[in-house]
């Protein structure tokens, strides 16, 4: 199969680069890893309801849905992307796998619309059976109506915090404690941003009326929470922080969420340190075209800015597409554009604001040394500083002194903080050190996938490189 | 532990779709993953880690962190957070690394 733009991911900005494009006239296939179109943020929207209590916002993804299934872009669910050589003879050749088998398509040009994912912290016992991800909450709500059963407690900060406690509140199943780590320097810098008060008032009266919800549901707030800890055996028994402690069945830990970049890393292309969203992202131009002629990244895994900026940056990638191949014009593709660059400064003005409010605290760059920072094969900080300081210079050597990152994950949890250790350990900025560099396959995949898998035409005839 | 959601009148979640977790039959809603229904059937934990045997359980439910891996119908390490329940299937915990059998 050959077709003009493979977008891989259906979140918002996938959806709507497809949309666009197939109304382009484009040849789009969309392949995404979950069973239906949404991504992290509009999961299951399709099934939701009028009433939800997940909100308007989020039923505002019905319409990027039904967009995308009502367009002539072939959409592949269920579907994992592991690997793609991006300077193929006609293109790029995109190898993904479903239900085991594997297929390699040629495209003219690949959008990475690969999302974000939660940033990894780790506490103390952050590996105890009942502590997860609070979007790992919002997701057993969205996609079955599963709410936690016994005492919860939500710690951490940012916008979808408070917003996932509310959402738990009104699926009643409210969390008994929600501990805000925001520390209180960030309000004084978050002042600097005043500026975005007016473009992003809409955003701003959303959030603030978060704290009022939780406060009608009656969920104690804790603020400037420091010292969080999960205690437990074999499984989660209290949550203690400095000059505190309750006895806890869950515990759901948020300090933002950061681009996937798993792919555009195992790419190659050229990845900035963001010291403002302090993760990597990679370098865009104006279009999400990056640093290889035939790959663009859209929506969050470009850099943090939400669904509304993520539908229209995936629209943009979409109209460059087009223009680069030949089904618009550079004048048209630029008139069309000027609507979307108008509501991406609208979307993105608050951004600066919460970046600042939000800076997670110093403390989840630098765990305790007994805190284990690599869940797949066990590795903790204090094996990591040692490696740092036999040698190892970067992520890569630590990896191959310790073994970190060398589990299933393949670095997704453990790589921030493992960059982030070296730094501290070695007293060099996080910029200097770099990232895990992610080789194909990027999801594991069995060996008869792998020995089955069926090549494109032009490669039939020879074996896989 | 888990359960269903049940607050305005019409949202009611119906568990239709039975699934055998550990051996013991779990009805779990539509759209539910094997890793929600392991969560709804209220194990103390879902696999013991590759290296140290410790339990764990679903972390981040969205791809990313392989603590959900579970035996979904006869094979390993599936990630189960990302395979959707079907009725009949058979989801038990994942006990340590894989063995390697010679065929």
């Amino acid at each position: 199969m050959t077709v003009d733009l493979a977008i891989v991911g259906a979140g918002p900005a996938g959806m709507a680069a497809a949309a666009l494009a197939a109304e382009l006239g484009l040849a789009t296939l969309v392949i995404d890893a979950e069973a239906a179109p949404g991504g992290q943020i509009y999961r299951a929207v399709e099934e939701a309801a009028e009433g939800s209590p997940l909100g308007a916002d989020y039923l505002a993804g019905r319409g990027l849905a039904a967009a995308l299934r009502a367009s002539a872009a072939q959409y592949r669910p269920g579907t994992t992307v592991w690997h793609i050589d991006p300077a193929a003879p006609q293109g790029a050749a995109l190898s993904m796998i479903a239900d085991g088998v594997s297929e390699t398509v040629t495209a003219r040009r690949i959008l990475l619309a690969t999302g974000a994912l939660e940033r990894p912290v780790a506490i103390p016992g952050w590996t105890l059976p009942g502590v997860m991800t609070a979007g790992a909450a919002q997701i057993l709500l969205k996609s079955a109506g599963i709410v936690p059963d016994g005492r919860a407690v939500l710690a951490g900060q940012g916008p979808l915090l408070a917003l996932i406690a509310l959402q738990l509140a009104r699926a009643g199943a409210p969390p008994a404690l929600v501990l805000q780590t925001t520390p209180r320097r960030n309000y004084a810098a978050a002042a600097r941003h005043l500026g975005a008060l007016w473009p992003g008032r809409l955003e701003i009266a959303r959030g603030a009326a978060l704290p009022l919800g939780l406060r009608r549901h009656g969920i104690a707030v804790r603020r400037g929470v420091r010292g969080l800890r999960a205690l437990g055996r074999d499984r989660l028994e209290a949550v203690a922080w400095a000059g505190g402690e309750v006895a806890a069945d869950h515990l759901f830990l948020h300090e933002g969420v950061i681009p996937d970049t798993q792919i555009s890393r195992g790419l190659e292309l050229a990845h900035t340190w963001d010291a403002a969203q302090l993760c990597w992202r990679p370098v865009t131009d104006a279009w999400g075209g990056s640093s290889l002629p035939t790959v663009a990244v859209a929506g969050d895994a470009a850099g943090i800015a939400g669904a509304e900026a993520a539908a229209l940056t995936g629209r943009l990638a979409a109209l460059d597409a087009a223009a680069r191949l030949g089904h618009l014009g550079a004048a048209e593709r630029d008139r069309r554009a000027a609507p979307l660059r108008a509501g991406l400064r609208r979307a993105r003005a608050i951004r600066p604001l919460l970046d600042a409010l939000y800076r997670p605290p110093a403390a989840v760059f630098a765990p305790e040394d007994a805190v284990i920072l690599c869940r797949c094969e066990e590795v903790t900080a204090g094996q990591i500083r040692r490696a740092v300081r036999l040698g190892a210079p970067g992520p890569n050597q630590v990896k191959a002194f310790t073994r970190c990152g060398m589990g299933p994950c393949q670095g997704r949890m453990c790589g921030p903080l493992v960059t982030a250790l070296i730094a501290g350990e070695r007293g060099v900025p996080v910029a200097e050190i770099g990232p895990y560099r992610p080789r194909a396959p990027y999801k594991p995949l069995t060996l008869g996938a792998l020995a089955g898998a069926q090549f494109a035409t032009e490669e039939a005839s020879t074996s896989p490189r | 532990m888990f359960r269903l959601r049940a607050d305005a009148p019409g949202a009611t979640i119906a568990a239709t779709i039975p699934v055998a977790v550990e051996g013991r039959i779990v009805r779990v809603p539509q759209g539910a993953s094997a890793a929600a229904a392991l969560l709804l059937a209220g194990l103390p934990s879902s696999r013991d880690s590759a290296v140290a045997g410790a339990a764990r359980g679903p972390y981040c439910l969205m791809g990313v962190c392989f603590d959900c891996l579970a035996e979904i119908d006869g094979v390993a390490n599936q990630q189960s957070c990302m395979v959707r329940a079907r009725p009949g299937m058979r989801i038990r915990r994942q006990r340590g690394a894989r063995p390697l059998e010679a065929e």
